[in-house]
């Protein structure tokens, strides 16, 4: 760290800013909380990955290649999403392998892009918070979390310490929501009956709550949730280390 | 214009009815959990599992990366040891190679082991036409074509069904009592084999290695069937795919170790047949052994230097086991012969990208079938790959699952996301337009595919009243103020 004061800019990603702004502010004041001086700048918007995913490299490249400019000054960029985070750090080198120019702005930027939940633990070193959340609370892995970072440990962890709660296990958690990005839409059928399993085998855990790291995931269970009038909350790892019960 | 047996545009279709079929939910669900477990279980005894999956991995990059010179090298050790190599570009020509071995062997029915190639040319259909029964000799490929039906697994072709419709399927056309105890059924298929391996005048088996150093071909099973069919018959023909090659026979210590495990979760399948050429004077097996060596796409995929890494697939299947998508619409949805995340990949290779557009699509990119691939062939950034070789091209619109409107749609998503004050005035212009469909924080339906595929089986949370961008300066300016 180059000063005492981290400065962290935050990439709040589109889908938690256009539909989960809360999940932002958590992360802020939790970040805050921590002694961390957060800044924003708002010529962000997205990192590219839908297109990305869908297989429009070019346009994926046209948002990407603004990203690369966004953070100068900052010791750390951290986003509230696994897969936000994975694009960055996994396939932005990939998408721009052709362009040494851009390789080297790339390398500069996932060097300093972190996951919440990973900085916290892993940069911060802080596993707790300060939070307390009485209530029995499952975790969902979100797969580029999970398999493209490599990180399961940390959120448990930061869970664990918070007060009064009770962190329960799903049946299979490694397995995907069927969430999948644009797979989401374009194989809907099977995406709700991935879904629906997955909710399944949260119902077994008798939890109140689930948590995750990606909107994605959570726009996609909470809608399965919401259309079936199931008894459970979602909610995003921020939103839960903010809280204090 | 569509290639015969291959219709993978039906994949929702398919997938539909899959997804509708209880008994077809609990067939796959419970087979793949089984497959699944087993492996678990069976690599975790084996110390130094990764390394034994780099090594593979580095075998077989050896063998694509220098595929002439190994199978020049296997070609030449089976010639050397009395065999004889036949080379088909095609599946047609490899289908016409073994109608014209099969005429001259004088043979009007052949046994066959179990083979996926096989399968890939269609040659049961080719033979028939030639006015020759090919016979299935595995069990669960013998219960798949009694029901004409096609395989659903590449390592369990009947996964599908259970012992009860073997029973019935049994009864139907071996004229056999009821029974679905699974001995007495297999005693039942092995009865109805016996004959087949007594009388038929050919045995055409796969290969699960081909050996460049020794000219061996290599099959690995647990039912014996293959032993029948490639020593019974007077002729054996070997259909071999020219991935299929290791460089060295000590390199079989390393894949008869990943195979059987990550497959079946067996530590060793329970017969290993190593085959170099025909029986010599005073040996049993067969007279004549012929080995035919198929392209049929494979040489292309060497062409491609980002897609040749899915040519190291041993076809163990555990990718299918462990794909949440695959364990959903079973085989038949991929709408040819291999299925799930292999599948997807393979088949648009093969059959090419027209054919079998959908399929990259087909996958949540979850990475779960990476995870346990012996050979760590990274699939989901091969499908990524091949998406974006679907969106180059434009002639695939008909048939792919892209619309004019996504092209549009996401053309124009990528002009707003790069101009930030379009991206906060949309912002605001969704807030008012959203107002005709959200109630209470939620969208039940929306109008135009493709959002409305969103909202066929779940709600969408509605944009929040004001974006994270419109609350951060809020937040700043009372700081300030």
């Amino acid at each position: 760290m180059s000063s005492q004061r981290p400065r962290v800019a935050f990439f709040v990603t589109c889908l938690v800013d256009q539909f989960l702004p809360h999940v932002g502010e958590c992360v802020v004041k939790v970040l805050q909380r921590l002694g961390v001086e957060v800044t924003f700048n708002p010529a962000q918007t997205c990192c590219g990955q839908p297109a990305f995913n869908t297989g429009y490299r070019r346009e994926a490249r046209a948002v990407a290649e603004r990203m690369l400019g966004l953070f100068a000054g900052v010791d750390y960029v951290v986003a509230p999403s696994g897969s936000c985070s994975s694009m960055v750090r996994v396939f932005y080198p990939e998408l721009f392998a052709d362009d040494s120019r851009r390789l080297q702005q790339v390398e500069q930027l996932r060097r300093r892009f972190f996951e919440f939940s990973e900085f916290l633990v892993k940069v911060l070193k802080v596993e707790d918070v300060g939070a307390s959340f009485p209530h029995r609370v499952a975790y969902h892995d979100s797969c580029h979390l999970l398999r493209e970072l490599g990180i399961a440990e940390e959120p448990r962890r930061l869970m664990r310490a918070v007060r009064g709660l009770e962190l329960v296990e799903v049946q299979d958690h490694q397995l995907c929501c069927g969430f999948g990005g644009t797979f989401a839409v374009k194989f809907p059928e099977v995406s709700v009956a991935m879904g629906d399993d997955k909710l399944r085998a949260v119902a077994g855990t008798g939890a109140e709550y689930l948590v995750a790291n990606d909107a994605g995931c959570l726009m996609h269970l909470s809608g399965l949730v919401h259309r079936q009038g199931l008894p459970l909350k979602t909610m995003h790892l921020a939103e839960l280390l903010e809280k204090q019960e | 214009m569509s290639k015969p047996g291959v219709d993978s545009a039906a994949i929702h279709e398919r997938a539909r009815q899959t997804l509708a079929d209880l008994h077809l939910q609990q067939a796959f669900t419970s087979s793949t959990l089984r497959l699944y477990n087993a492996r678990a279980q069976a690599i975790a005894e084996v110390p130094g599992w990764e390394r034994l999956r780099e090594r593979a991995q580095a075998l077989k990059r050896e063998v694509i990366e220098h595929l002439d010179h190994y199978l020049a090298q296997f070609a030449d050790n089976v010639e050397r040891h009395g065999g004889k190599v036949h080379w088909a570009a095609t599946d047609e020509e490899a289908c016409a190679i073994v109608r014209r071995i099969a005429e001259s062997a004088g043979a009007r029915e052949l046994v066959k082991a179990k083979t996926m190639v096989s399968e890939e040319i269609e040659l049961n259909h080719a033979l028939a036409a030639a006015g020759i029964r090919a016979v299935e000799t595995d069990l669960g490929e013998f219960i798949v074509q009694l029901a004409g039906d096609r395989p659903a697994h590449i390592v369990a072709p009947a996964i599908h069904m259970t012992r009860h419709d073997v029973s019935a399927l049994f009864v139907t056309h071996l004229h056999s009592e009821p029974t679905s105890e699974p001995e007495q059924l297999t005693a039942i298929a092995r009865r109805a084999l016996r004959e087949h391996f007594r009388h038929a005048g050919l045995g055409v088996s796969g290969a699960n290695f081909a050996v460049a150093e020794t000219g061996t071909v290599v099959l690995i099973e647990n039912e014996g069937n293959i032993r029948m069919c490639t020593t019974a018959p007077r002729v054996h023909v070997a259909l071999v795919g020219i991935e299929k090659l290791v460089p060295r026979f000590a390199d079989l210590g390393v894949f008869l170790r990943v195979l059987a495990r990550s497959s079946t979760g067996q530590q060793m399948s329970v017969y290993t047949s190593l085959l170099t050429g025909p029986r010599h004077p005073g040996e049993d097996g067969p007279d004549e052994m012929h080995v035919v060596l198929i392209d049929n796409g494979r040489i292309a995929t060497v062409a491609d230097p980002k897609m040749r890494e899915m040519l190291y697939c041993i076809r163990c299947g555990a990718c299918l086991n462990t794909c949440p998508v695959y364990r959903k619409i079973g085989g038949h949805a991929y709408g040819w012969v291999y299925s799930g995340p292999i599948g997807a990949l393979v088949t648009p290779q093969f059959v090419g990208l027209e054919e079998a557009s959908q399929l990259p699509f087909a996958s949540s990119l979850c990475g779960a079938c990476r995870d346990v691939c012996p050979l760590k062939i990274n699939i989901p950034d091969l499908l990524l790959h091949l998406r974006g070789k679907v969106q180059e091209r434009p002639r695939l619109l008909a048939s792919a699952p892209v619309s004019l409107t996504e092209r549009l749609g996401m053309r124009a998503w990528a002009w707003v996301m790069r101009r930030p004050r379009l991206y906060v005035l949309g912002s605001r212009l969704a807030r008012l337009g959203q107002r005709l469909f959200a109630r209470q924080g939620w969208i039940r339906k929306l109008p135009m595919p493709i959002a409305s595929h969103w909202t066929e089986g779940r709600d969408l949370p509605a944009l929040a009243p004001k974006t994270f961008h419109a609350r951060w300066k809020e937040i700043s300016s009372q700081r300030q103020g």
